[in-house]
């Protein structure tokens, strides 16, 4: 294989006006100019002209970006900064020499746990036992790496109910243009399994025909923003292959994250004479379950909901995806919602797939920038749309001591409510 | 020039302010730039938050003799922030605690980190307004807007930066607190600093309050898009409307090349066989504005238009400012380099300058198209090349002289807007000649004795001679 080359043509088309610099998170919490797209941008195309000799001067920067996003919105020349982000972190994971405990388990863990349906569900089995008894114990918790999260973690289904959805019932749909194709994901399946249900029983409601095939695996996703290329390609053409044989014309997700991957998967494969055309067929059918509720059937939603709602995007949905509308549609359609907008709720929560968890403190900075515009909003129902948001979020309002009046959901959560699906 | 060691202000400084000094590599890289050419590491970066961190900053670098940077938000055109003999720069973008609006006083008091667009905001929920409106007002800040006296497409009616600071407060290059101008609009004590400091793209001192007039907000507004089959018709239709009594807040134009680039990128239904197109936009009392759109459909029609569109509403008006704006992203899908210039002619030159641009144009082989503030005569010829190909950036530099060169034969500005900072200094000479070259001089060495703020920018100096983009 070729050796892998920094992003050099894509760096050039950075006029560096600056215009993204009110749209980065990490540039507004650290009002640094090297956390900054345009920072970033420069070092990358500095290295690449030899000017920097160090290639690990990007390490540091490159590893604090997000990954939301937010910048390409805002760039007025259309600088693909995902591409360069994601180019940039592969090479320097084809380079790195010295590869730290950490990184060989984060491999491990995204290489041979996420694709993993059955070990994936017995670490929830492990963590449903826990939850169900020394977890009980709030001391016990305490005592724990990670400790905040582990206590507002939702409680995992148990070990049989989570099993069961995959029964023939509920994978055998029927046939005709109804029929959708549900992207379960990975994380989301095992510890959101119920939004996961939720989902599909919502779907049935407003006459859809999910189906959900066994052979489709993690989106990849998480790999892709780690640098590691090769696999999330591996695992997208699973699920191209799972697409094109269920016969469904749509593929519905409910995860921004995972959303955002499928999408791009057109772009993963491009000048791929065997997998570009099927990848783009695939992307262009993908879609998030806001737009499949906002294009359904209307009243389907009898119960009203009475409380005052906003909502904090995901930014893959939004700034990827581009499905900026919809979630808010159906959340204002609803039966007995005062609808409030939150102040830059188009900003990212500072969860980014793991950032949360491996950059503590420039996450928390985020973090409460978002809980002080939380505040001013005052709403009863928080609604996300992607787990690591809605994690984030829980967090975020368990530590700003707003449990008691603001409540974390899904978008589904919210949705499975007002039509009186929920369990 | 002899400059002392940078580490001795830092190891002096260190501890002592509130924010930490960036000395990192990589945090070097990233202030090493802005958005004109060229990248110069400086040794650190300080960020101070308040005037006295300035005083501080300052009072050291002259102690050791060390080059001090400001800078905004490094959204500059011109090479304005660019360290280019070393030394620190001094990000005043965090300095950020004051926007405070006097309605009575009809003037807004401003620390020199606050972005522009905030400005309008706040001045807006007073039922006041801040006219000057560069097209960075999202990020760029008013100290940098004030060191670079920006403009934007409403200078054609309400003039640019300098015309609303009534008052400034700035650090001098020596380390002491200068005060200039008050918060009246008359004042004719002693000779005016004010102005002289804005626009002197920092090499006066660092401004670190800025007190700014304000007007009452127009009530209402009008928009039209008129095309046009030849750009000659588009200059005398600018002429005509210019001496009938109207004075639009904005006439701005695209070239076909523009209207082009825009079809093929965001599809805004513009006609692409046409030579050119303006945007006008009268502001004022809902019935006058009613009345002189009409009046400017009608001058226009009579010279040879062959469409107007005039917005019946909000959405259409945006939806033809939307077009304006996609020239930019537009026109860089032609080549990876953009070259934005900025010379200005006398409205009556505009269609001769057209003339030259496209005389250069076909010289020259490039990828150049002109779009801007025809109204007030500030064109932007922009040059779409490729930094990495040497024989196609000779032909770049050539062309950038030419139109210097063309815009001061017509009785022009090398700048209008963007400032002379690196780039245009070897041309200064040309337009201000001998005398005023050594006047401009004299000014720099009362303000700044040891040529410690700023060096290297408007005036030339003698290693270089023509413009070098590389």
């Amino acid at each position: 294989m070729k050796s892998p080359e920094l992003p050099y043509a894509d760096t050039l088309k950075c006029v560096q006006c600056g215009y993204c610099l009110p749209a980065c998170p990490t540039y507004q919490t650290t009002g640094n100019e090297t956390q900054s797209p345009r920072g970033r941008i420069n070092l990358v195309r500095l290295v690449a002209e030899g000017k920097i000799s160090d290639e690990s001067l990007l390490e540091g920067p490159i590893d604090l970006c997000l990954g939301c996003r937010a910048c390409e919105e805002a760039c007025p020349v259309g600088v693909p900064y995902g591409e360069i982000l994601e180019q940039t972190r592969y090479l320097l994971r084809e380079h790195s020499t010295k590869r730290g405990l950490g990184q060989r388990v984060q491999t491990a863990i995204y290489r041979h746990l996420l694709p993993d349906k059955g070990r994936l569900n017995l670490l929830g089995d492990f963590i449903w036992f826990y939850q169900q008894t020394i977890g009980r114990w709030r001391l016990m918790n305490r005592l724990l790496p990670l400790r905040e999260f582990v206590e507002i973690m939702p409680k995992i289904e148990g070990p049989i109910v989570r099993r069961r959805k995959e029964s023939k019932e509920s994978i055998h749909a029927r046939q005709g243009n109804k029929k959708v194709m549900f992207f379960r994901g990975c994380i989301m399946d095992v510890m959101f399994s119920s939004i996961n249900r939720q989902t599909t029983e919502l779907l049935r409601h407003l006459g859809w025909s999910p189906i959900v095939p066994e052979e489709q695996t993690c989106c990849g996703a998480l790999h892709a923003h780690a640098g590691d290329l090769e696999f999330s390609k591996e695992l997208a053409k699973k699920n191209i292959m799972a697409f094109e044989a269920s016969g469904a014309r749509v593929i519905v997700h409910n995860a921004g994250g995972c959303g955002a991957m499928l999408y791009e998967y057109k772009h993963l494969f491009e000048g791929d004479s065997e997998w570009a055309e099927r990848a783009r067929k695939f992307s262009d059918s993908v879609q998030d379950i806001s737009q499949i509720v906002a294009s359904s059937e209307q009243g389907k939603f009898a119960k009203a909901v009475d409380a005052v709602v906003t909502y904090q995007c995901s930014c893959h949905l939004n700034h990827v995806e581009k499905v900026k509308s919809e979630p808010v549609q159906v959340i204002k359609n609803l039966p007995g919602v005062t609808y409030k907008q939150l102040p830059n709720g188009t900003s990212c929560c500072g969860s980014a797939g793991i950032y949360n968890l491996v950059h503590r403190k420039e996450a928390d900075a985020i973090l409460q920038a978002k809980m002080s515009d939380v505040k001013k909003v005052n709403a009863q129902v928080l609604v996300t749309s992607n787990p690591g948001c809605y994690l984030q979020m829980k967090l975020g309002i368990h530590q700003a001591g707003l449990s008691k009046q603001t409540r974390v959901v899904h978008l589904v959560e919210l949705l499975a409510e007002a039509s009186g699906t929920a369990d | 020039m002899s400059y002392g060691d940078a580490s001795q202000v830092v190891s002096e400084l260190h501890g002592k302010l509130q924010r930490e000094i960036l000395t990192d590599e990589a945090d070097r890289w990233s202030y090493s730039f802005d958005a004109s050419f060229g990248t110069f590491l400086p040794d650190a970066v300080i960020q101070p938050v308040s005037r006295d961190e300035v005083v501080k900053i300052v009072q050291t670098a002259v102690k050791y003799r060390v080059p001090i940077y400001p800078r905004g938000t490094g959204s500059s055109l011109s090479g304005g922030p660019l360290p280019v003999y070393g030394g620190i720069v001094v990000d005043t973008s965090w300095m950020r605690d004051k926007l405070e609006v006097y309605p009575d006083d009809l003037v807004a008091v401003v620390s020199p980190g606050i972005h522009t667009a905030e400005i309008h905001r706040a001045a807006e929920a007073y039922g006041l307004f801040y006219p000057p409106d560069p097209s960075s007002s999202e990020v760029s800040t008013i100290g940098g807007n004030v060191a670079e006296n920006s403009g934007g497409p409403r200078g054609l009616k309400y003039g640019v930066t300098r015309d609303y600071v009534l008052g400034l407060e700035i650090v001098t290059p020596e380390g002491g607190v200068l005060r200039t101008g008050g918060r009246t609009v008359k004042n004719v004590t002693g000779y005016d600093l004010t102005r002289l400091i804005v626009g002197s793209e920092g090499t006066l001192g660092i401004v670190t309050e800025v007190i700014l007039r304000l007007v009452p907000r127009p009530q209402d507004r009008r928009t039209a898009l008129i095309v046009f089959d030849d750009l000659v018709s588009s200059g005398r239709a600018i002429s005509k409307v210019l001496t009938s009594g109207i004075l639009p807040c904005a006439i701005e134009l695209m070239d076909q090349a523009c209207l082009i680039a825009v079809e093929s990128y965001r599809p805004s239904n513009l006609p692409t066989d046409a030579q050119a197109a303006l945007l006008i936009e009268v502001d004022g009392h809902p019935e006058a504005v009613r009345d002189e759109i009409k009046k400017v459909e009608a001058i226009c029609l009579e010279l040879g238009a062959k469409e107007v569109r005039v917005a019946r509403n909000e959405t259409e008006r945006q939806q033809l400012w939307f077009a304006r704006k996609q020239i930019s992203p537009a026109i860089a899908r032609i080549k990876p380099t953009k070259i934005s210039e900025d010379a200005t002619v006398p409205r009556s030159q505009i269609p001769e300058m057209f003339r030259r641009l496209n005389q250069i144009r076909e010289k020259y082989d490039l990828q150049l198209v002109v779009f801007g503030h025809a109204g007030d005569g500030n064109l932007h010829p922009n040059i779409m090349c490729d930094i990495r190909d040497d024989e196609e950036m000779e032909r770049v530099e050539e062309a950038v002289s030419e139109i210097f060169r063309a815009a001061i034969e017509l009785g022009g500005t090398l700048s209008g807007e963007h400032g002379i900072g690196t780039m245009k200094a070897p041309f200064l000479p040309m337009e201000i000649g001998e005398i005023g070259l050594d006047m401009t001089r004299r000014i720099k060495a009362a303000f700044d004795p040891l040529n410690i703020m700023n060096p290297g920018k408007i005036i030339p100096n003698n290693e270089r001679n023509r413009v070098v983009l590389r």
